[in-house]
């Protein structure tokens, strides 16, 4: 599904990739971990197309297409999702009201017309349901005054309602209790399916204790430096990060 | 021969149609000598420092248009609220139009400047109400000076305005430039309740100048709700002076939509004579290309216990320019005022320019006065927000500056203008989604 090709990305100048592979196929769960600083967010920003990053060597390639010289909205289109580490506030736009836009705007992408309001209505009620998304919280301005908990739960909600192919979740496991992150996570463990596929990044384990990864990467300095099974995030978390370091040094 | 001596060498012309000998012929004939005084307002005048009116005036106006136009209303529906029923007061080239007008004088009066001004039957009226409150600055005199026609709204007490009662100023261009000064005065007694959609329209792309001077009465318990759509041709331009004087427990509201023209100079007095009064003043202002807004707002805080809360949103893009100033008085004697001023804008393009300037004078010494300011750039990372979510960068934008003005918006009262506005906003930034938020 996914094939990122010796990719190197800088911004201001400044190399934050160098040169990173990494392949995910559909029904696959890849955890991204990592030290601050190692590039995670970067990657994650890169492949969703944030024009502030450049991409100077390296594809990135979907279902077999070059998109790295998409904007961020063609790559949305195509079935990428990012949820935000820190999602934005929109004052005076409802949260249904920017995903109903969302979903018309990718379907006039596609040369579609806009999805039936009754249809727009079955599928917010059913993907609230599933993900126990109280009514009320849908006619909210979009994240604003909302608790870290529930940014994380609306970016959940909001990729139930696009269900893209690939959904890269950067850091949605910060600055939530466990309560919250049991939440995030049994969602995406509900949305999960043969046809799609997930990137978790994070710094730490906890989340992977509910979504059960298929592989972990180690990102360093700007490059995948060690890949294991679900095991070696338990080990990151037993024994940090500086042993790869030195593995990597000796 | 330039605007001012053309203007008043046609005094004598004018003088030759209105009855010389009555009280409001004082009041012109004064206003008229104070206009030659003052001549038109420059740059030098801290008042216009941002505002020049120099291109607009080297115009050769056609000051007393003749030629009588009729229009088709299917030509101007659209620059009607038509989907309400509404009272209309409508003028083609100053000179009133009884055809695409509906007016009443059954519970109240909606009708004439030009009647209300000669006839015995609103002689009281006139003689408590008309020039009272307006300024007697440059443009204001001479709109006085010349003052014959516009809208005349009487409402007696405790009566409600069902309908709102909308005032439409057409140019047809029939003139090579055309200059005009309508002149509304509105009262609405104790209790009463009236909402007033205010538009001025230029048909052609010759030029037009529209000099306006409105007053507003509104006695004890009265609401009165003003919306002014201003979305005109790039070659008209407009100086809308309106002048509102409150009387105790009145909530006047003003909302200012400031879309298109060319120079648009907004003169919004509120003057505040007596306690627990509200006065409301909001705008959204969205401009591109050489487009100039200039809002002037002033809230006299005369007696205690009032409020005033101003919301100015404007987007510009291009090299549009704008101005805020807005202005508030708090004398000694209106302790526990409550006055509240946010204006907040965005620069779209880097050749756009945004003056502002809070004047804030505070005589009283238990008061709560805040304001707040702001100039800045559409939030980077909120469009890659949208973007990643499926959405292109320019409906992005659009989004973005809509939900910007929102808290402008979602406080019209009237449903069918709040869409009508909205309409406008997508329609101006290219977009076609529905921002139905």
């Amino acid at each position: 599904m996914l094939k990122v090709n010796n990719l190197v990305a800088e911004i201001d100048g400044k190399q934050i990739l160098k040169g990173l592979n990494l392949e995910v196929k559909p029904g696959e769960v890849h955890a991204i971990m990592g030290p601050n600083g190692a590039g995670k967010s970067t990657l994650a920003s890169v492949i969703a197309g944030k024009e502030d990053y450049e991409v100077t060597e390296g594809t990135i390639e979907l279902e077999g297409e070059d998109i790295s010289e998409l904007a961020p909205e063609e790559r949305a289109h195509e079935g990428i999702f990012l949820s935000f580490q820190y999602p934005v506030e929109i004052p005076g736009v409802t949260v249904t009201n920017f995903i109903k836009t969302a979903i018309n705007e990718t379907r006039k992408a596609k040369g579609l017309e806009d999805m039936p309001a009754k249809d727009m209505l079955n599928k917010i009620r059913e993907k609230s349901n599933l993900l126990n998304i109280d009514r009320k919280f849908l006619s909210r301005s979009l994240n604003e005054g909302f608790s870290g908990g529930e940014k994380k739960r609306n970016e959940i909600f909001q990729m139930a309602m696009l269900e893209p192919k690939l959904a890269i979740l950067d850091e949605t496991d910060s600055g939530l209790d466990i309560d919250a992150l049991k939440v995030v996570a049994n969602g995406v463990n509900k949305l999960k399916s043969e046809d799609n596929a997930f990137i978790i990044i994070t710094h730490y384990q906890r989340l992977l204790d509910y979504i059960i990864p298929d592989f972990v990467h180690v990102l360093h300095d700007g490059k995948i430096v060690k890949t294991g099974d679900a095991s070696l995030a338990l080990e990151l978390e037993a024994k940090g990060y500086d042993w790869i370091k030195e593995e990597l040094v000796s | 021969m330039d605007l001012k001596d053309k203007i008043v060498s046609s005094y004598v012309a004018f003088e030759d149609k209105v009855n010389l000998n009555s009280n409001v012929h004082e009041i012109r004939s004064k206003a008229f000598q104070n206009f030659e005084d003052l001549g038109f307002p420059t740059r030098k005048l801290e008042a216009w420092k941002y505002t020049s009116l120099n291109s607009v005036l080297s115009e050769d106006y056609s000051l007393f248009p003749s030629k009588e136009v009729s229009i088709d209303l299917a030509d101007v529906k659209k620059y009607f609220i038509h989907d309400i029923d509404t009272y209309k007061v409508v003028f083609i080239d100053g000179k009133y139009s009884s055809f695409l007008s509906e007016t009443t004088h059954e519970a109240f009066d909606v009708c004439l400047m030009s009647s209300a001004l000669t006839k015995p039957k609103y002689k009281a009226v006139i003689e408590n109400y008309f020039n009272k409150v307006a300024k007697q600055d440059n443009l204001t005199s001479l709109n006085t000076a010349f003052a014959k026609e516009g809208a005349y709204i009487y409402i007696p007490r405790n009566t409600e305005v069902e309908k709102p009662i909308q005032i439409i100023n057409f140019t047809t261009g029939s003139e090579e430039a055309t200059m005009l000064q309508p002149r509304n005065l509105i009262v609405a007694e104790q209790n009463a309740h009236v909402q007033i959609i205010e538009r001025h329209q230029s048909l052609t792309s010759n030029a037009v100048l529209t000099n306006s001077v409105t007053e507003v009465f509104a006695d004890r318990h009265a609401t009165v709700d003003y919306y002014k759509i201003q979305n005109d041709e790039i070659t008209a331009s407009l100086v809308d002076n309106t002048y509102i004087e409150q009387q105790s427990e009145s909530t006047v509201s003003v909302h200012t939509f400031s879309f298109g023209g060319k120079i648009t100079r907004n003169n919004l007095n509120f003057y505040q004579k007596g306690e627990h009064i509200n006065s409301i003043l909001k705008g959204v202002t969205i401009l591109e290309g050489k487009q100039h807004v200039d809002h002037h707002t002033l809230v006299h805080h005369i007696e205690p216990n009032c409020e005033s809360h101003q919301d100015y949103k404007g987007i510009y893009d291009e090299r549009s320019t704008g101005v805020f100033n807005g202005k508030v008085v708090v004398e000694k004697e209106a302790q526990k005022t409550n006055a509240y001023q946010q204006n907040n804008n965005v620069l779209v393009s880097d050749k756009a320019t945004m003056n502002a300037k809070p004047q804030l004078e505070i005589f009283a010494d238990d008061v709560r006065c805040s304001h707040g300011c702001t100039i800045g750039q559409l939030d980077d990372q909120a469009l890659f927000y949208m973007q990643q979510r499926g959405i292109p960068l320019k409906e992005a934008r659009a989004l973005l500056m809509y939900a910007f003005a929102n808290t402008v918006l979602e406080s019209v009262k009237i449903p069918e203008v709040q869409n009508r506005i909205t309409k406008i906003i997508a329609h101006k930034l290219g977009v076609n989604i529905g921002f139905d938020l």
